[in-house]
Order: structure tokens, then sequence, then C-alpha cells
């Protein structure tokens, strides 16, 4: 088994193909980089991921004289990688046998040591230190690293370069252009991610920056992405700058309900309001980073058009209602029209509900009466698939790497397995429309207003009873008997199918509004159980009913989501 | 007896960088010959047995850098032929380019033939329009003449030579940076490996090889071997990685001499011999002080400092490969000899380089991006008589980690802005400590533009 060694400790890299800075995170070492990311191409510029690297062989240890690039290095059996932590290693492991006339030089790790910390030194030759103002300070990969690896004072007393900001960059993006250490992972993003190079480098030496080429803005679906990548403060975001300190901010893990790629994502909020959105690793969802329409289409969880309370349509107009008054009149009412004929009330449920919020309201439903009738919701369609990276014209280049789906919705293929279950075979919201239904319950939970009226069509007929529950007003609500208020996908504990069948199951990062209840409390109530519901207590339930759900039964699931083998639905 | 130069034996002739007098001369008979009776192995193999020494500055043997392309490549190979030269007081390349292209040209010839290429990209540097003219003018002549193209000379070999003109940046003297100006791309030199050898110009195996290495090629296989090794310093037996220092090398002075020229000379003269007999002495009958033995980079000599257990100074070392590296210099180089005399202050000197180095630092790696940025300030300031004490240990400091020997950057341009730096600290650093103290501003010294405020 070929054997890497970071700072003595052996570490078995099996057949991967690994660099420094990978062997060394399987050895539990952490390697400081900037310029390095995976997804990227490697230039090894930044400097900062420099190691001591040898290579044993039949017991003898050869040590490079000079430090390299860990993330330019690749290793193979008896590399031996010596990190500027050497001396924070586990001294219980034996000592490679260094060669005296190495260690003269400086004892294992100095060498290392001391080129970050001028690496550092250097970086900060030019970075305005301007961390009180800066957005990125609490996250800065140039603080923390200076913190940990650097020196406590500079010695530059010259007066620092102080090129011009660039807040035409885009209309999303603004650059502060000294705060830059020009690891140029941003041009690299867009010249080999979403393919559109509007990023380039300008100037030479100390004089250099990042700018776009003339009368070409960084405008692309994708641009998000490089503020995420900017290990600095240098690139920031327009929609999220100064609008909190990130310290105060509560980190959680999501799924973006955007579009059927179902993103996995990382929450920031602050006192119940989401603030931001960023990509979350993930190579079984979509890689490294996430679109545009889903990091700036948050928004519509802060809105103040929403729906807070519950609200009942008495004698025409429309009165708000407490949650312990209207539970049992929308539980007499749905009951009455479904033993009046139960072949004309039907159950909608959107792409936009968890798998678990589908389920409950499913066996509420049949639960009723087997003949009443489960349908989707409309599910917004807008163009075509989206792929990057794009060539000089727009047209997309093999191999993706990149693709927003055409399909607005995360859940589609979640809801869809739910209703194939309970009735053999789904049954489209514009089928159901045209039918004249005596009770419809209508479970939204749709993002705008847009995504429910595209698919509706002109000749929707209202049912006599409508039970509507969404976030915004449209034309469904506008019918209703009852609106109940929706949660957005920020409020709930739940899973989603997306589009290649991977299930991913996500956490509340904010509470609802303080009348919004849960659609899957509300599903619970109905079904007359009693107390708060637990997610994962559904799941385990789901997983058991529902053969297709199996995987999720499984008490811990895997972080990057279980994967279901999907029948071609 | 003079020595009777031989790559610089047509220059002055009329007609010289034309194709009919580069014939009348025996021009192209190499060539033909070459092609008719020679295998390209036995090509590599002669020039890899002369020890000839790239003549770009790192003096890598020229042969063996051949053997490194893969064998049996199934093509296209490429030669790129540095002409970018960008070294501060180098022109050597310059007049083999303006005074007699078909010379270099013919090497290109030979060398292509030799590894089994079929295409030559000829980068010059943007400044030298009469050498880009004379060569582009001498390679229309080739074609015309049929000894450019497909089918040469009946023989199969096909060769095509283009000239590229550069946008003027000293980084695109750095191999890899210029096979990427060449693809059109920033000049950003390439992480190594892979070598160029084994992926290149359009990521295919690529030679690069400097214009003078293209001419002693010529000479090599007209020639022959045994008076190639005639010239020269053999290797040094106690010194088993020394190739030696063979053949005949354009050296030229530059700076504070009455006479800045070019001359060809065997291998291993020495600073005082060039300067003294070659070119007039030092200028208005001064003395010399500090000497550059072969461009910025390369770092100084102290003329009057000892060498160790003998008479004899640092202006009398050898100009061979080995020679400068002797005394604290980073090597031969371009061999461009830049004299400087004792009363021109080492602080401006030094500024003017860094000033130089921090201008054309590519700006990819963080040591040399922001440390020729840091030094150059640091001098200014010194310049302006506002130094510290402390400011000539952190220079010292700084030069010493930039570059590719203490493994912090990608490429050598900061080892040679490190290079000067440290060696004037370190040997004139009497004179840099008493600019200090009497806080004299220098005469050239203007003061900072004003920045914004911060």
């Amino acid at each position: 088994m070929p054997t890497v060694y970071v700072n003595d400790k052996p570490v078995e890299i099996g057949t991967k193909k690994l660099n420094c800075i990978q062997a060394a995170e399987l050895a539990g070492v952490f390697v400081p980089s900037y310029c390095w990311h995976e997804a990227l191409t490697v230039v090894a510029s930044c400097r900062m991921c420099l190691v001591e690297v040898g290579d044993l062989k039949d017991g003898k240890l050869a040590m490079q004289p000079r430090v390299l690039p860990g993330c330019q290095t690749p290793v193979k059996d008896g590399t031996v990688i010596v990190t500027g932590e050497y001396d924070k290693r586990d001294a219980s492991l034996p000592a490679l046998p260094y060669d005296p006339g190495y260690v003269k030089g400086g004892a294992p790790g100095v060498r290392a040591k001391k080129s970050q910390a001028d690496t550092l030194e250097g970086l900060l030759i030019n970075h305005p230190l301007d961390c009180p103002v800066c957005d990125k300070a609490g996250e800065c990969k140039l603080q923390d690293f200076s913190f940990k690896y650097g020196r406590s004072e500079s010695r530059m007393v010259d007066v620092k370069n102080t090129p011009a900001n660039k807040p035409q960059l885009s209309s999303k993006i603004t650059l502060f252009t000294d705060r830059c250490i020009m690891c140029t992972r941003c041009v690299r993003f867009t010249r080999e991610i979403s393919g559109t190079a509007e990023l380039m480098v300008h100037g030479r030496g100390h004089h250099e920056e990042i700018d776009t080429f003339p009368g070409k803005p960084l405008e692309n679906k994708l641009a998000g992405n490089v503020v995420d990548l900017c290990p600095v403060g240098a690139l920031g975001s327009k929609d999220f700058l100064y609008k909190q300190r990130v310290w105060y901010l509560k980190e959680s893990d999501g799924v973006c309900s955007r579009c059927s790629t179902g993103c996995s994502i990382h929450v920031d909020s602050n006192k119940d309001i989401v603030y931001r959105l960023r990509a979350r690793t993930n190579p079984e969802a979509q890689g490294f980073f996430m679109c545009d329409e889903g990091r700036y289409g948050y928004h519509f969880a802060n809105s103040t058009e929403r729906f807070l309370r519950p609200v009942a349509k008495v004698d025409g107009a429309l009165k708000p209602a407490a949650w312990n008054v209207i539970t049992p009149q929308l539980k007499q009412a749905f009951a009455k029209a479904v033993s009046d004929n139960a072949k004309l009330v039907v159950g909608v449920l959107s792409p936009f509900l968890t798998v678990e919020e589908a389920f409950l309201f499913a066996t509420y439903f049949k639960g009723l009466s087997a003949d009443v009738r489960l349908a989707i919701g409309p599910v917004p369609v807008v163009g075509q698939d989206d792929k990057y990276p794009k060539d000089v014209k727009g047209n997309a280049v093999e191999p993706t790497k990149f693709v927003i789906h055409a399909e607005k919705c995360p859940n589609r293929r979640g809801v869809e397995a739910v209703l194939k279950h309970f009735q053999g075979s789904v049954i489209s919201f514009d089928k159901v429309a045209k039918d004249s239904v005596s009770a419809m319950w209508f479970a939204g939970g749709y993002p705008d207003k847009v995504a429910v009226e595209a698919n509706m069509g002109m000749d929707w007929k209202t049912p006599g009873l409508l039970i509507a529950q969404d976030l915004f007003a449209s034309t469904v609500t506008a019918a209703a008997t009852f609106i109940l208020p929706a949660t957005t996908s920020f409020e709930k504990d739940g899973t989603f199918v997306n589009h290649a069948g991977l299930a991913q199951t996500f956490a509340r990062s904010v509470k609802p509004p303080t009348e919004i209840r849960t659609e899957l409390q509300l599903a619970f109530d109905m079904l007359g159980r009693r107390g708060l519901v637990q997610a994962a207590a559904i799941r385990a339930e789901l997983a058991k009913a529902i053969p297709f759900f199996a995987g999720l039964g499984a008490t811990k699931l895997a972080a990057n989501g279980v994967r279901f083998e999907l029948p071609t639905v | 007896m003079p020595y009777e130069p031989v790559l610089l034996a047509r220059i002055d002739k009329p007609n010289s960088s034309k194709l009919e007098g580069y014939r009348a001369d025996g021009g192209y008979a190499t060539f033909e010959r070459v092609l008719k009776e020679l295998q390209p192995a036995q090509v590599i193999a002669q020039v890899k047995d002369s020890g000839l020494r790239g003549r770009g500055g790192a003096g890598f043997p020229t042969g063996l850098k051949w053997t490194f392309l893969p064998q049996n490549h199934p093509g296209p190979i490429y030669l790129c032929v540095n002409a970018d030269e960008s070294e501060p007081c180098t022109y050597n390349n310059r007049i083999l380019m303006e005074k007699d292209p078909h010379q270099v040209i013919e090497g290109i010839m030979l060398s292509c033939y030799a590894i089994k290429s079929k295409c030559a990209y000829f980068y010059i540097r943007y400044e030298y329009g009469d050498g880009f003219r004379s060569m582009q003018s001498a390679v229309e002549e080739l074609y015309a003449a049929k000894l450019l193209g497909k089918n040469i000379l009946g023989s199969g070999f096909d060769l095509d030579i283009v000239v590229h003109r550069g946008a003027g940046a000293y980084i695109c003297g750095e191999e890899t940076g210029l096979i990427e100006s060449l693809e059109g791309k920033r000049a950003w030199p390439r992480i190594k490996p892979p070598f160029p050898a084994v992926e290149g110009a359009f990521r295919k195996p690529t030679i690069v090889n400097n214009v003078e290495t293209m001419a002693c090629v010529t000479q090599i296989m007209k020639l022959g071997n045994a008076w190639f090794k005639s010239l020269g310093v053999p290797p040094d037996p106690k010194n088993p990685r020394d190739a030696g220092s063979y053949g005949p090398k354009l050296y030229t002075l530059a700076g504070h001499v009455e006479k800045p020229i070019c001359v060809e000379l065997p291998m291993g003269v020495t600073i005082r011999e060039l300067v003294e007999k070659h070119g007039g002495g030092v200028w208005k009958g001064r003395k010399a002080k500090a000497v550059n033995p072969g461009g910025l980079s390369m770092g100084f000599v102290d003329v009057n400092a000892k060498l160790k257990d003998s008479d004899l100074t640092e202006y009398d070392i050898p100009l061979d490969f080995n020679g400068p590296g002797r005394v604290a210099c980073l090597g031969l180089g371009t061999a461009a000899v830049t004299v400087i005399d004792d009363q021109t202050s080492m602080v401006d000197v030094l500024h003017n380089v860094c000033q130089f180095f921090s201008h054309e630092s590519c700006g990819q790696c963080t040591p040399c991006r922001e440390g020729t940025g840091w030094m150059l300030k640091i001098v200014d300031r010194l310049r302006r008589g506002q130094g510290r004490k402390e400011d000539l240990d952190i220079l010292v400091d700084v030069a010493d980690r930039i570059g590719i020997m203490p493994g912090t950057t990608i490429c050598g341009l900061s080892d040679g802005a490190g290079w000067p730096v440290k060696t004037a600290i370190r040997k004139f650093r009497a004179e840099f400590e008493a600019a200090i103290k009497s806080g004299a501003k220098s005469q050239y010294a203007k003061s900072l533009e004003v920045v914004g405020a911060h």
C-alpha cells in the first residue's frame, strides 16, 4: 500500500492521486493555501503552501534542499512531507532518518515555517490592513493565516500602493483592489468554470490588478462564486456588503430550492433572517459552486409580502383566524367534502414540499378516502438547462462543469415518488385544474407567484372549497376559502430529491415568522396526531412505508446525501 | 596571437546580412552537407560532444537539452529561438541578428533537423526593430531560394520559420514565459514539471534556445568539435558536475568604459583583460569600483576585493560558467559586463537595479511581486537620505528569500532580482552605511510622487 509520511506520520494514500496539501489533510495536518482550489487549475503562485519534500527509499531519506509548493507537488509511495507545523507533530511517533547535512541547514519544518511567514509578510506589504472596515474580517484567510503563521509585526515602513477600487466590476460584485493578494482564483474561475472569461490580470509586478476587459463587466450566472472563492476581502458581493459582521452569522447547512440541481449550500443567518447563501462543497450534488439565481434567490424568505397568519373567508371577506380555531374548521370542511363525493376532492402537493411533508399530506388525504385524487402542483420550467463552461459565443462546451436546470423547483422527483406510492400514478396539476372539483387542498410554498401561475393555464376552475397554503398571493390564493401561510426551505427540516435522484436532508436554518406553522406540523395536526412533529420521526416512518425511500431509514445520514436508483419517472 | 573572431567574422563585410553575401562565404554549405550525410541523431551527438552550453544565461548543455525530447514523438516538435534579449546591457544577440542573420538561421535549420522539428519560432523582442527586419528579410530570402518550406533541397525535410515579435517584457525571455507569450497569453512562466521538452508551446515538445547558441551550432557543424573544444576552459577535475566552458563567447561591454563594444573571445577571459584591453579601460581615467559580470541579475563584483590566498582581486576572475560563481555572483549570465566607476554611488546603482526588477516582475508569485516592490521602496528611501540602519538587513533578508533557489518562486527572475541586492550590500556595506549615516540625498533622487490620502 503506497504510504506517505507527513510530519513523520505514515498515512496510506491508496490509489488516489493527491498533492501534498491533500495528502497532509489525510494525515490530519492542515497546509494553508490561497491560490490552490480543487476545482481549478494549479498555478502555484501564492506560495503559501510551501512544504519540505523528500523521498524515503530503502530506509534512506533524501530531502530536497529547497521548499516546494505543496499544491503542485504530487505524492507517491515513500514521499516525505514536512510542513511548517512539524514542531507540533505527534512526538510519540519515531522520527524519520533525516540526513544530518539537511538538519544542519535547519531542523525539519524550519524552512517551511520561515517561507510561509515570509510569504505572509510579502502579502501584507501592500495590503491596507483595514480589517476593522473590511467585510471579510472574521472569515478572511489572510487574517487567519497571518495570525497563525505570520509575524507579529510588519517591517514595512514605506508608503503602500493604493490602487483605486472597482465598484463597476459587476452589477453584483465590487472589487477592493488594494486588498487583493493576486491568487487569481477568480480569473481562473471565469476562464475554466463559467468559461465566460470576463476577468483578467492587468499591469505587472506589485502594480498588478484584477480587472475586466473594457465594456465587458463580470456578468454571468455563476459570477457570485468569485466572491466565495476570494480568500480575502477583495471581491465583495454587493448583496451582502455591510449587512452583517460575519461573526454574528449562524452558519447552517441547507439545500438550495431554486432549481432541480439542489445545490448544497451554507445558509448564513442572524436573528432568524437569512443574509447570505454560499455554496457548500458536495461532489454528489453540484460540486463546489452555485448559481446566482440560487445565491441571491433567498430574498423571498425575508419578503414583507408573505402570508404571515391563517386567513379564512367569512361572508366573502377575508379575516385573520387563529390556528386553534381554524384547524377544526379545516378538518371538518375537508372531511365533509370527501364524504359528499371523494372523487371530486383533490390534494395538490407542490414540488417545493419536502418528501416528509408530501408523505404526511398524502397519508392524510388518502386516509380520508382512497378516491381522493393527489396531484403534483405546478412544476415551473424556465427555458432550457443552462450548461457551463461556455465558449466566447455563449455555447456550452464539454465537459460540462455546472448545470443550472430549467426546472425551477427542488423536489419534483421526491413528491412524485410519494404520489406514485399512494395512487400508482402522478396526476399533473393542469389536469385537475380544468376539472370541476368540489374541494382542493393546495399545499404550495412557491417562492413567487409566477412559479404557480405559469403552468396553470387560463381555464382554471375554482373549486367550491379551496384551502390554499402558500407564501405569496396568487390566482390560487385569490380564490381560496382558507389561506394558510407556508414556510420556506430555510424554515423547515426535511429532504429534497434532486434531478439525479440524490436525496439531501437538511435542518432548519431560521425560525419561521411567529404565527406560521410548517406544512409538516399542519399535516400532523390534520392527521389528528398530538404534539410537535419531528421530521426525523416522519422520515423513519416514510422509509418504512415506501420502499423507494428505504435509504433514508438510517439513523445517521451521509452528509452528502443519499443517492437513489430512481425508476425512470 | 590575437584571437580571430568566428561568430563575428562577417559582421563588417558589405552585404553581411544578405543571402548572397552569406553564400559567398560558404553559407548553407554545412547545412547541405549535414542534410545529405548525417542523421539527426548524429547531429545531436556532435552538439552534445562539443560541450556547447546555452548562451542565454543559465548555461545548460544544449545537446543534453535536445535529448530530453520524447523519443519517437509523432510531432509536431517546436524549436523556439529566444531572441528576447532583455537583460540590461546585453546586446550580443542583437549584433548577430542585425549583421549576420543567416548564420543564426543556418543554426536554426541544423537544430531543427537534429530535433526533427518542422517549425521554428523566432521570438524577438519588440524593441529590436532592425533585428526583426533583417531576420524577416533573411527568412523571406530563404523561402524564395527554396531553402525553407517543403522538401528542402529534395531531402524530404520540411521547415518553416516564423519570426514573432514580442510586446516588450523582460519575463518573455524566461523560456516558459516566452512560450506563453507566443501562445498569445500573458507571459507568466509555467510551473515545471512538465518541462518544455516534454510539453511546451501549444502543449507539444519544445526546445528553447538562445540566438548565440544557434550561431554556435552553425560553427560547430562547420568547423567541428575539435575546433570548438580548442577554445575555452575545460571542466574542473575537482568538480564532477562541471561541464566545462568551451567555445567562443560574445562579451558585451557597457557602463563606464571608454569603448563599449561587443567582442568575441574564447571563454575564460578575465574581467580585467576584457575591460582594460578590449574596452579601452574605465572612462575618464577613473578607476573601476564594481563590475556586473553578466547582466544585472548576476550581482556585483568588488573590483578591489582580494581573492582568498592570492594577490588577485575579484577583478581577475575568469568569465566562464564557473568564474563569477566563485565570488558569490549568480553565474556568467549573458556575459554582458557592466563597469561602474569609483565616482558612482552604489546606492544609485542599486536603485536602478531594483527599479528594473520591480518593473519587470511578472507579478505571479507573491515573494517576487511583493519583494521586488518592497526592495525598490526601501532603496528609494535610502537614496533620498532617509535610510535606517536596519534597512540593509531587511534588504539582504528579502533578497535571500526570494527566488527559485530557495524554492519560493516559479522562475528565476527573482533570483536575478535578489542577487545584485545582496552582493551589493554584502560587498559594499560600508558605503551604504556611510550613506545612511550622512543622510545626504542622492543627486539623482526625485521625491516620490504624492500618493492620495490614506
